[in-house]
């Protein structure tokens, strides 16, 4: 790596006043025609181009992104990490995405702040129980670290959950994952964009797909606001905007996108030392290193690209925290967002081939995707370069909506993500 | 967030509402004649087009009838408001 970040860069751009920085990744002009084409610069699509660099060898990769990279879902997510899942294929799927964040810092040299720092699994009512304990031997006969806490372990785990019985959904225990947590979710952006540019990807912002062009049944590249592009490998990693690059080659997918909102509170001291997540009374909340209360919830119902969403998610949102955490009852919102989330109808993603060669989605993460951004850009670039899904994606095909082998992570999982 | 005229009940707060997604999706008349491809895009299969979009709702909290709402997704203003068995208003592709 021509610029390695280490403590001895730090200390020689401090010297001059860390004004001589190189710039971490190129902002070049599109080139006529290029190999492979990734749709989307976000943490999936970065992903994507970076891993079909370095481990398929091959060259002359654009990614093209509408706005700036990082902008879209990946700035906007609540950065949690699990990866217990109760079906085999999302549980491997996602505890491989796991053990490569585990390393991601050191791969990229550069500080995705990954903090294994647990995700807890609250469960209110008896149903909750036994499907979480259900969910805890399902991780563990896949090798994934699962504990069930009964209610005095979670007040000690996290005492600041008002566990008193007294409540409407009292909190009869929940399950633990240790390797889980959070990681700062702009740096993995960055860190894959500057990983990716070293290796001579072209990272294209402010271009705009507008067309795809086929010839028969093969692609043959893509009118951007930047031109015509030729290339013969599409991969379309464009989350919420999805069905909208779909349609423009006479494709329909499986998906519907909802706004799904998160919000911060004014920083405060360290309070929260883990992520608590709660699907019954359906919020969650992590601390950022900032000291930020990171709260989120469900979508809104209805589909929409607004980015906004609706006013009474927050409500009941913020009701949903402040019973499990009274102590939360004074603390002032400072911002709310939205971010557009593509959902299948199973609640799993798609990384698959389509019936048009050369055009490859990468789709469907829903509520969860940003967990899942290095195993999701290794297994779609195993995908894209080979032709063929890597085994660990071969169940999150499109054809699963026609043979209905669906992988139905709907409530299996833990709902909120 | 937005208000949404109910045929039945007038304007009112769209979380007394609940969105029954694509409109004008037609039952198979035949169930058992159909393929497979012919099922997944019957059940699955979406337009969730960004811009102008037919779609069902149910007015959930309150009367608790269906009718279908033509609404930009883009930037949730509802064009139109008509009830079920009614022709979608041609103006709108």
């Amino acid at each position: 790596m021509k610029n390695k970040y280490s403590v001895f860069s730090l200390i020689k751009n401090a010297l001059s006043q860390h004004e001589n920085w190189q710039q971490a990744w190129g902002n070049p002009e599109p080139k006529k025609e290029y190999d492979t084409i990734i749709v989307g610069g976000g943490g999936h699509g970065l992903a994507t181009a970076y891993y079909l660099a370095k481990k398929h060898n091959l060259k002359n990769i654009a990614v093209l992104e509408k706005g700036w990279i990082g902008g879209g879902n990946t700035g906007r997510n609540t950065t949690i990490i699990r990866s217990n899942y109760l079906w085999d294929a999302s549980a491997g799927l996602y505890d491989h995405a796991l053990k490569l964040w585990e390393n991601l810092s050191q791969e990229l040299n550069y500080n995705v702040m990954f903090s294994q720092r647990g995700v807890m699994n609250l469960a209110h009512n008896l149903q909750d129980v036994r499907d979480l304990k259900r969910r805890t031997h399902a991780n563990r006969l896949n090798g994934i670290d699962a504990v069930w806490l009964n209610t005095e372990e979670v007040k000690k785990f996290c005492p600041i959950i008002n566990t008193s019985p007294d409540i409407r959904y009292p909190v009869l225990g929940g399950t633990l994952q240790r390797r889980a947590g959070t990681a700062r979710h702009d740096a993995v952006a960055w860190g894959y964009a500057r990983g990716a540019s070293e290796m001579g990807v072209d990272i294209i912002q402010n271009c705009e797909v507008k067309g795809i062009k086929r010839n028969g049944d093969r692609v043959k590249g893509l009118e951007t606001t930047k031109g015509f592009i030729k290339t013969n490998k599409i991969g379309v990693v464009a989350a919420g905007h999805s069905s909208v690059i779909a349609n423009m080659a006479g494709l329909k997918l499986p998906l519907e996108s909802k706004p799904l909102q998160a919000l911060v509170s004014e920083p405060v001291k360290p309070i929260i030392d883990t992520v608590v997540m709660s699907n019954a009374v359906h919020a969650y909340v992590s601390q950022s290193d900032k000291g930020e209360l990171v709260i989120g919830a469900g979508t809104d119902s209805y589909v929409s690209y607004t980015q906004r969403g609706s006013h009474n998610i927050v409500e009941e949102t913020l009701k949903a925290i402040l019973e499990l955490y009274p102590i939360f009852s004074r603390m002032k919102m400072l911002r709310q967002w939205g971010g557009i989330v593509d959902i299948c109808p199973d609640a799993s993603p798609i990384i698959s081939k389509t019936n048009i060669k050369g055009l490859y989605f990468n789709c469907g993460w829903g509520t969860g995707g940003f967990k899942a951004t290095p195993g999701s850009g290794d297994l779609f670039a195993h995908t894209i370069a080979n032709d063929e899904p890597h085994k660990l994606n071969a169940a999150f095909n499109l054809n699963r909506f026609v043979s209905g082998d669906l992988v139905d992570e709907h409530g299996a999982a833990a709902v909120a993500h | 967030m937005f208000l949404i005229n109910c045929p039945f009940c007038g304007e009112r707060d769209q979380s007394e509402f609940s969105s029954g997604g694509e409109a004008h999706i037609v039952r198979p008349k035949q169930p058992t004649e159909l393929s497979d491809d012919e099922w997944a895009e019957y059940l699955f299969m979406r337009k969730n087009i960004k811009g102008i979009q037919f779609e069902r709702w149910n007015h959930v909290h309150g009367c608790r009838k269906w009718f279908n709402v033509v609404r930009d997704t883009s930037n949730d203003k509802i064009l139109s408001v008509y009830k079920m068995g009614e022709k979608p208003p041609v103006n709108y592709k």
